[in-house]
């Protein structure tokens, strides 16, 4: 079942050592690898979340990504914390977090690394945050597909099951990462991008350079 | 006591948190320094990476680390 017309009303991309907000460079830090590029980037935006620096990769990457998405702009308070949603892909996984677990496995292993060896997790991290409470999916897929995200998260709207969605490419593996996320609801404004896949491929493409 | 709040600021990720500033009472969790589950396990860890001594029974924790007063000395009377 479709929906009508649904908007992409903010998108925030993390790749290349840059923060991209609606297409805007916000916050650029060459020569750092990718931890510490995700710990300046979130000390710039003078974020108070200590619990940050205990995350993974993947959870520091699409936490992050989500902060500065809706940091001005969405006010959460207009929906139920029920009917607003995440959907995520990337290529590998948990990868990053299960191999620095499996280091630790050969002495003694980390409590606090094992509870990341779950893609979803970085999910579970945004809502303690924000408080959502809506459906969340997370798919691993080969390489980023924007028909994918636009027809499920489509069904999504058009079924009723979400007001608010956060979807996207969520995707780090050593230093190599890039977050590419949009805010789609079913209200917009001029300025706002129709949540097409041609917008979203050209979102995600944007910011990879 | 120094060299443990050093310890435990490094093992538990507090990057937002001096060392200095913990105090040798506070308490090392909720209402103190706000510490969770995951981070009790890893002071378990902790204890067995830095010391070579095992919690061997669970029920000691909450009195273990109550504080890092009460970790040092427990410590003091496990090493070898």
């Amino acid at each position: 079942m479709l929906t009508d017309t649904l908007y992409i009303t903010g998108s925030c991309s993390i790749v290349d050592n840059l923060v991209i907000k609606n297409g805007a460079v916000l916050f650029e830090n060459r020569g750092l690898a990718a931890q510490p590029f995700l710990v300046a980037a979130y000390q710039h935006f003078a974020i108070n979340y200590p619990r940050f620096y205990k995350m993974d990769s993947l959870a520091k990457l699409g936490w992050l990504a989500t902060e500065i998405l809706l940091q001005t702009g969405f006010d959460k308070t207009t929906y139920l914390p029920e009917d607003i949603g995440l959907v995520f892909c990337n290529r590998n996984s948990s990868l990053d977090a299960d191999i620095r677990y499996y280091e630790t496995v050969k002495t003694i292993a980390s409590p606090a690394l094992f509870v990341y060896t779950l893609p979803n997790i970085v999910m579970g991290e945004i809502c303690i945050r924000n408080n959502f409470k809506g459906e969340n999916d997370f798919f691993i897929f080969e390489h980023f597909d924007a028909g994918f995200i636009q027809e499920y998260v489509s069904h999504l709207f058009g079924t009723g099951i979400l007001q608010a969605c956060i979807c996207g490419w969520v995707e780090i593996i050593d230093n190599a990462y890039h977050a590419a996320l949009y805010l789609v609801e079913k209200t917009g404004t001029a300025i706002n991008a129709t949540f097409t896949a041609e917008n979203i491929y050209n979102i995600y493409q944007t910011a990879n350079g | 006591m120094t060299d443990l709040k050093k310890q435990i600021v490094e093992q538990l990720n507090l990057q937002h948190i001096k060392p200095e500033e913990i105090g040798d009472d506070q308490p090392l969790f909720v209402e103190g320094l706000g510490l969770d589950s995951i981070d009790a396990l890893e002071l378990i860890v902790l204890l067995q990476q830095q010391y070579n001594i095992k919690l061997n029974n669970a029920e000691d924790g909450p009195q273990v680390f109550r504080s890092v007063r009460t970790m040092a000395e427990y410590i003091k009377n496990h090493q070898a």
